[in-house]
């Protein structure tokens, strides 16, 4: 196992309790799907690996995280990255001043002073779209731009485990589809392992290997990824499609959900 | 009109100084939201190290500008790590009135060991640095101004746009969140900006000490007038803080020569209010790229 996450508690404020016994396991060279609905606690179970919660002021109050064999709940972002763990953030984060290729160049970080041309070169392979937007701000590049941006970004770092925090979020259905593939691509290509967190369970369980279902802070459900596809509870409630197939609408969806509790 | 040119010959050379030693004000408050108040005393410090460097250890003029500056980044370096840094995290407020603080120390210390007198360095600026052109003329210690501002200006400019160093500290200024994800080193671009801030302010002090003589009220008092500067510039523009000292500068100056002397202080700030009233984000603040 790359990453073990072992039974997590996390508390915001000291107060806020968010996870509540989060376990999860990343065999290495997989893609792992995260899914569950707003708030389930997505983001702050990638933030708890990747060492963020801190300057949120949140911070892992039980269990533990290893991570190639050693543990890593007490150490810092800076601490973290440099073993390999690289976090893309939700909502695509860009250096908004800075040029596209002066952000990708910030994904040379954790191994300041070594030639980075070739890793360069490699991330406008994968994202060509980025080459012809090198010298433009990156505040002016299109959402699917800046998506490709700050997961070549993250690709300069040479990571070992990529976290990416919903990366289909507010793009065309046409981008996302475009942007899964890479995923995919650099998964097979590069060999990095990947937690794929997503509301988007259809693409995403399309390229994982493995799924977790998350909500309330409490994993409920998890398996190979095909399995999931074809679980019913999941087919109603997080790809929309109803026993008889038909499309369920949005708000049959949500009150379902009301309804039903995993767990 | 050649009163006039020379008002403003001098006005802007003093400007340069003002608008490089804001612009490590500026670097500070980009990278880590912190106003820093002891600005000042970082001007003093350079000026008096200079001073104990060059007429007391009588070392050599290049070599006491070099270990001058050595010691300002160092000292900028050092007041991060022991000073900012616990309080990173803690409210802003709490860290600039820390500043408050340092500056009060600074002071103390300074006046402590040299008191509250005037110093003077040995003349040492060759006298075919001046210049003249017809009757308007630039004193030897505006050329050097002009030339060291320059060159600095040149050099940072080299580093922040090309280095990865002067990248990575410009990419926790623009999202520090996104820096910390990609294993940016935050707190030591803190302490660079540090480092590089003090550094400057020591060359402004230094040669503030030839202008005007080294006197620690009046060092730490130019210290303030970053403020009407940045201000001005717009307190997130570095080049703003070049252009806005300029400006302070050159009104100081033509307020000194033609109404008088003693409101050479107030003008300025009176020409600011009127500016911020029509650009309340200073003439360069950085505007927000809405797309995204
Ligand atoms: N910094 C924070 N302080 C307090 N509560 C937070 C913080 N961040 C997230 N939360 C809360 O934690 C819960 C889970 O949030 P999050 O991990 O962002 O969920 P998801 O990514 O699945 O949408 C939400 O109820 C949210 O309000
Ligand atoms: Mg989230």
């Amino acid at each position: 196992m790359l990453l073990t996450i072992n039974n997590i508690s996390v508390v915001y404020s000291d107060v806020i309790q968010v996870l509540k016994g989060v376990s999860l396991r990343v065999e290495e060279g997989q893609i792992v799907s995260l899914l569950g609905g707003n708030g389930a606690g997505k983001t702050t179970t990638l933030k708890a690996v990747s060492g963020l919660l801190k300057p949120e002021n949140g911070r892992v109050t039980d269990g533990e995280i290893i991570f190639a064999g050693s543990p890593i709940h007490n150490l810092s972002p800076e601490e973290i990255t440099r073993k390999g763990i690289i976090q893309v953030l939700e909502g695509r984060q860009p250096f908004k001043y800075l040029t596209v290729e002066e952000n990708l160049r910030v994904g040379t970080a954790i191994r300041f002073g070594k030639p980075y041309q070739e890793d360069l070169k490699l991330v406008y392979s994968y994202f060509p779209a980025l080459l012809n937007r090198r010298k433009m701000k990156a505040g002016y590049c299109s959402g699917g731009e800046l998506q490709m941006l700050v997961m070549g970004r993250a690709l300069m770092a040479h990571p070992r485990l990529l976290l990416l925090d919903e990366p289909s979020l507010g793009l065309a259905p046409l981008v996302v589809r475009e942007i899964f593939g890479i995923i995919k691509r650099i998964n097979e290509e590069q060999g990095t392992t990947i937690v794929l967190v997503e509301q988007n369970a259809n693409m995403a369980l399309q390229i994982a290997h493995y799924g977790y279902v998350m909500e309330n802070g409490k994993i409920v459900m998890e398996g190979p990824a095909e399995e999931l596809r074809e679980n019913p509870d999941i087919k109603e409630f997080y790809l929309g499609v109803s026993a008889a197939g038909a499309l369920k609408s949005y708000r049959d969806v949500k009150s379902y959900r009301r309804r039903k509790r995993w767990l | 009109m050649d009163f006039f040119l020379q008002l403003l010959v001098n006005g802007l050379s003093i400007g340069f100084l003002y608008g490089l030693s804001a612009m490590g004000f500026v670097m500070i408050f980009k990278s880590s939201s912190v106003l820093n108040f002891a600005h000042g005393e970082l001007i003093a410090f350079g000026a008096y190290l200079f001073l104990v460097l060059c007429s007391w250890a009588q070392l050599s003029l290049p070599l006491s500008f070099l270990l001058t500056l050595a010691g300002c980044f160092l000292l900028g370096f050092a007041v991060e790590r022991v000073f900012l840094r616990p309080l990173i995290g803690e409210p802003l407020i709490f860290v600039i009135m820390l500043t408050v603080g340092l500056a009060a120390m600074f002071k103390g210390s300074i006046l402590l060991v040299f008191g509250g007198n005037l110093h003077t360095y040995p003349d040492f600026l060759p006298p075919w640095l001046g210049l003249t052109w017809g009757s308007v003329s630039l004193q030897p210690v505006y050329t050097v101004t002009l030339i060291i501002g320059t060159a600095f200006l040149i050099l940072f400019g080299l580093f922040f746009k090309f280095s990865s160093q002067g990248i990575y500290m410009r990419s926790v200024a623009d999202n520090q969140r996104a820096a910390l994800s990609l294993g940016v080193h935050v707190k030591r671009v803190f302490a660079l900006s540090w480092a590089i801030a003090a550094l400057v302010a020591g060359m402004s002090g230094i040669v503030l000490g030839i202008i005007n003589g080294v006197n620690v009220h009046d060092l730490s008092g130019i210290g303030l007038k970053v403020f009407p500067v940045v201000i001005l510039g717009g307190l997130d523009s570095i080049g703003g803080a070049i252009i806005g000292g300029i400006i302070i500068g050159v009104l100081e100056a033509l307020t000194g020569g033609y109404i008088s002397p003693s409101l050479k202080d107030v003008i300025p700030y009176i020409v600011l209010v009127f500016i911020l009233m029509v650009k309340p984000y200073g003439l360069f603040g950085q505007v927000e790229i809405e797309r995204v």
